[in-house]
């Protein structure tokens, strides 16, 4: 009879494989778990981006972040998937009235910025300007896009790296932003 | 004239290798940026660091190895933080809080990396074992499990075999 179990070993073990290869096969490579989820914000403050041009001393902090729920979102003109999921920014930031935009341009040239926004129309409440990167490095971010979702208290909730569609918004951005209301 | 044939094919073979091993040479040295340091070990330990550190963007290759601009920006960083004065724990610390255990190639031990440490280990301790066990059941096999009159019958065939 113990012989009989031993034998089984193998064959569980290639089942367990198997499963685990298989769920492997499912996880996007790219999705690396983010250190910041459920820490505070970072703190900062820097220069924001005013689009009018005529008042440029502007300086937005992480405590101007707190008291309501914010996506943060990392961008800049030279980063083409950024004009891809521009559109839809736009148009879910006017949907989403109890949700705060906050753009932050990222080692950008701010005066591509201006007209890229001007052109395009805004998605965003307030824009950080990072020039060098280093709230980029802060934030733990690789590249642009990345979108961080961030609860009333500055606490960072999601992290999400690429392009923002409808989809994404739906099914992911969606139960994180209704569970920390 | 066909006989030159062989010699200049092996000819080309390698110089397409010698070419071949120049456009790796250059691949390698393609993250390159001019660091001032104020002695070797800061040298050292600067290279040391961006060997240890992986690159966020491009997973599979350390910083030092990375063209992507994260990587030359957190080059950049651990430069900074050297000149300041800052311990390799510390600059590893500012790296870890913010892109996680992930960045470290030579990650801590912990309870979320244990398997990652010991997992080839307990893979290779319990294959042994089981052939262990294996090799144990089938001498068994062999002595025990015939009776007397199975012994006596085995015996016969092989006698009549002969």
């Amino acid at each position: 009879m113990n012989k009989r179990v031993l034998l089984l070993i193998p064959g569980v073990f290639f089942v367990a494989m198997l499963g685990l290869l298989l769920f492997g096969l499912g996880r996007d490579p790219n999705m690396v778990p983010s250190a910041l989820v459920n820490r505070p914000l970072p703190e900062f403050s820097l220069p924001g981006l005013e689009l009018d041009q005529t008042e440029n001393n502007l300086v937005i902090a992480s405590e101007d972040l707190k008291g309501g729920i914010s996506i943060i979102n990392f961008w800049a003109t030279w980063c083409p998937p950024c004009h891809v999921e521009h559109p839809y920014l736009v148009e879910i930031s006017q949907q989403e009235q109890d949700v705060t935009f906050i753009g932050v341009n990222y080692k950008d040239d701010l005066e591509e910025a201006r007209l890229f926004l001007e052109e395009k129309g805004s998605p965003f409440e307030k824009i950080i300007v990072d020039l060098d990167g280093s709230l980029g490095i802060d934030f733990g971010v690789a590249g642009a896009p990345e979108t961080f979702i961030v609860d009333s208290f500055g606490m960072i909730r999601y992290r999400h790296v690429g392009v923002i569609n409808h989809q994404i918004w739906e099914e992911t951005f969606e139960p994180v932003i209704s569970r920390i209301k | 004239m066909n006989l030159s044939f062989p010699v200049l094919s092996k000819m080309r073979k390698l110089l397409f290798f010698f070419l071949l091993s120049f456009v790796c040479f250059l691949s390698a040295n393609a993250a390159i940026e001019v660091y001032q340091f104020d002695d070797e070990t800061q040298q050292q330990r600067f290279n040391a660091l961006s060997d240890q550190l992986r690159c966020p963007m491009c997973l599979n290759s350390n910083l030092s190895g990375s063209d992507a601009p994260i990587a030359a920006d957190l080059r950049a960083e651990i430069y900074e933080q050297i000149l300041d004065g800052r311990s390799n724990d510390e600059i590893i610390d500012f790296m870890t809080q913010r892109y996680g255990d992930f960045i470290n190639y030579r990650p801590p031990l912990n309870s979320g990396t244990f398997l990652l440490w010991f997992g080839p280990l307990i893979l290779l301790l319990s294959g042994f074992l089981i052939i262990w066990r294996m090799g144990k059941n089938s001498q068994n096999l062999q002595t025990e499990d015939l009776s007397a009159e199975e012994q006596q019958r085995l015996k016969s065939l092989l006698a009549g075999k002969k």
